[in-house]
């Protein structure tokens, strides 16, 4: 636990930047989040937002061209920035584990899927080849792939899309990493499965008071899996809150507006009955170009002159409600 | 009384999977497994399905962008099948469609005006200049600038590009458009937008939509009717509100507990979700190896859609006694 604030993981105004062609941005601008051990916090927003390069910043594992500028990441009360390489990959894959988007990317194609898992495994421990491969059996079958001593000679290509996400948590998970990160581990695949997959990481999360950070842009995901959530937007969190607090009295316009535009499941009369949808004006915008201001004014239909020539803070607004906005949406839904 | 505008009848299409000469058997995937369907005139009849379920080679099939193994596609009352060239051309005109990725359904080569005008003077609706004003109406009816008619795709947004589509697909003044998952790659509040385009252009040209996507979500707000489809068969057909209150198919149940909801208060789910949708050659409902409600018969006889109540049809043995 982390000695200053007893927190899993403190994330402390973190600005993570990049150097490109056309200029420099700011991908993540000054974020601060914490955690505990065996609670899932959802980072949710939209393309741009800077919410897959949050957790990439969190395991290091940045592009070449960007840099983390400022801020520090305690992980059990230690900077991970401070670190040198050979302690960060120490810690990358043992304590902290990250699952993608997409599986059949992110493993490799030309070895069987038990080789990948064992490979994982003797990174971080002292294994013979032979017992790494029975952890595999045994991990696969943990994350409910059938016949899994067959399984283990299978290559990607032989699974489906479900069973190579099941495989990469297994992988995550060999090491009983104190945190998951994953980053729209759902999107690319069927709604059943996604259930199948989100069921399988909240029942690994609860057996070993694991805490995951859940990236996507998918709320009803978020409504149903997380514990806390945070909302992004151009690189800065625009709220946080307890998830029921969030979807019953979304504080920021641009959430209210997230929530409300959404077909059937969540707009407010709920039974899709409605003609038309609420939208939200306009679109995120780049972040090389971004409104003076509040990022969100040039969106906003609550957007006063203040708005548009400071940028709010993110302050405690309610107990246990975080919000950036100096006109916050003061209502029930 | 609306009149049907296209009416499908066990219509099938296959591919060979594997196969080639060091394999024996080569096998084959029923990708379109005897589809019983009518579209009715005005109306937006949701096609809903996963991965694997036939709804894109369905719409490619009604386009005729493929030609089916089996069955008939009746537009009007004639087969598109036996179709003259001429006609054929006239048909292409009446059913158009909207893609899923805004990205590499448009040509990256030509402008956002020549985009939409391309239709136009592939079917010499009239003059150059015409045609040209033409698109540039449209552009603006979509929600564009006219000074954005010069610029190219890769300069628009998601959001954007699938405007161009959507005005492109519009220019012949179609009767039917075919929605192949419109809104699955934009931003969520791009969607609204667009799924509010797509409502307003459906009145002011009299279209009608057949609508696939996998959003139960997306679906239950612009559907009339739905169609759930798995493994290239149609399961169930129902009224949109009968669907969501009353789900007969065992997998349309599944579907629904496994959408997520936005009410972090909903129980867990009372179906139990699992399996994963595979081909087999076997005979019997090809949902057998997912189904809670599997009985004897489940594993020899394929379930046909039949009529379950006044407006619901569904292809389960077991419909209305689970």
């Amino acid at each position: 636990m982390s000695r200053k604030t007893g927190h899993l993981l403190d994330i402390q105004n973190l600005k993570t930047v990049f150097e490109t062609v056309r200029g420099n941005i700011r991908a993540v601008d000054g974020v601060s989040l914490t955690l505990n051990a065996g609670e899932t916090l959802g980072v949710v927003g939209e393309s741009g937002c800077g919410k897959t390069m949050l957790a990439l910043s969190v395991m290091r594992l940045i592009p070449a061209n960007g840099r983390i500028a400022e801020g520090s990441i305690l992980f059990n009360g230690e900077d991970l920035l401070s670190l040198d390489e050979d302690a960060m990959r120490a810690r990358r894959g043992r304590d902290i584990a990250m699952i993608f988007q997409e599986p059949m990317t992110s493993l490799n194609p030309v070895l069987r899927i038990g080789d990948q898992v064992a490979e994982a495994i003797r990174l971080h421990r002292r294994v013979s080849s032979a017992e790494a491969l029975e952890m595999s059996v045994r991990l696969l079958e943990e994350v409910g792939i059938a016949e899994p001593a067959r399984r283990v000679r299978d290559y990607p290509h032989q699974l489906s899309g479900g069973m190579r996400q099941r495989v990469m948590i297994a992988m995550a998970m060999s090491c009983r990493p104190q945190l998951l990160l994953a980053d729209e581990p759902t999107t690319a695949l069927d709604v059943t499965i996604q259930a199948q997959i989100l069921n399988l990481i909240t029942e690994l999360t609860e057996k070993n008071n694991m805490a995951v950070i859940l990236i996507t842009h998918d709320l009803g995901v978020v409504a149903e899996t997380a514990q806390k959530v945070a909302v992004m937007y151009a690189g800065k969190v625009v709220e946080t809150a307890d998830v029921e607090k969030l979807f019953r009295r979304p504080l920021h316009p641009y959430t209210r507006g997230l929530i409300e535009s959404r077909p059937a499941g969540c707009s407010v009369g709920a039974d899709g009955g409605s003609e038309y949808l609420k939208t939200i004006p306009g679109a995120v915008p780049s972040l090389y170009d971004l409104p003076p201001g509040c990022r969100f004014s040039d969106r906003c239909n609550r957007a006063q002159d203040r708005c548009r020539l400071a940028e709010p803070q993110l302050r405690e607004e309610e107990e246990g409600h975080g919000v950036s906005c100096f006109f916050p949406v003061k209502n029930d839904r | 009384m609306a009149s049907v505008l296209i009416d499908i009848r066990k219509l099938e299409k296959t591919y060979p999977l594997g196969g080639g000469m060091l394999k024996g058997r080569s096998r084959i995937v029923r990708a379109v497994d005897g589809i019983d369907l009518t579209v009715m005139e005005g109306e937006t009849l949701g096609l809903v399905g996963e991965s694997g379920c036939g709804k894109s080679t369905l719409a490619r099939l009604l386009m005729r962008l493929e030609k089916p193994d089996g069955g008939e596609i009746v537009f009007r009352g004639r087969d598109i099948s036996s179709l003259s060239p001429e006609e054929m051309k006239t048909y292409r005109r009446r059913v158009q469609m909207i893609f899923q990725d805004p990205y590499s359904s448009l040509n990256p080569r030509k402008t956002a005006l020549g985009i939409i005008r391309e239709p136009l003077d592939i079917h010499r609706i009239a003059g150059r200049k015409q045609n040209r004003e033409t698109a540039a109406e449209l552009m603006t009816r979509v929600g564009l600038s006219g000074e954005q008619a010069g610029r190219y795709p890769h300069e628009f947004s998601g959001g954007q590009r699938q405007r161009i589509g959507i005005a492109r697909a519009l220019t012949l003044r179609p009767q039917l458009v075919i929605a192949d998952e419109p809104v699955s790659a934009l931003d969520a509040s791009i969607q609204a937008q667009i799924l509010n385009l797509l409502k307003d252009l459906k009145k002011d040209f009299g279209l009608t939509y057949l609508f696939i996507s996998h959003d139960l979500n997306v679906i239950r707000h612009v559907s009339d009717r739905i169609a759930v489809m798995y493994l290239g068969r149609i399961v169930e057909l129902a009224e949109k509100d009968d669907l969501y209150r009353k789900p007969f198919h065992p997998y349309t149940r599944m579907l629904l507990a496994a959408m997520p909801s936005c009410d972090p208060g909903r129980s867990g789910q009372t179906v139990t979700i699992r399996g994963e949708a595979a081909k087999s050659d076997e005979e019997g409902c090809n949902f057998k190896n997912r189904c809670a409600y599997r009985i004897d018969m489940c594993d020899r006889v394929a379930p046909q859609l039949k009529a379950i109540s006044e407006r619901s049809r569904c292809a389960c043995h077991r419909a209305g006694e689970i």
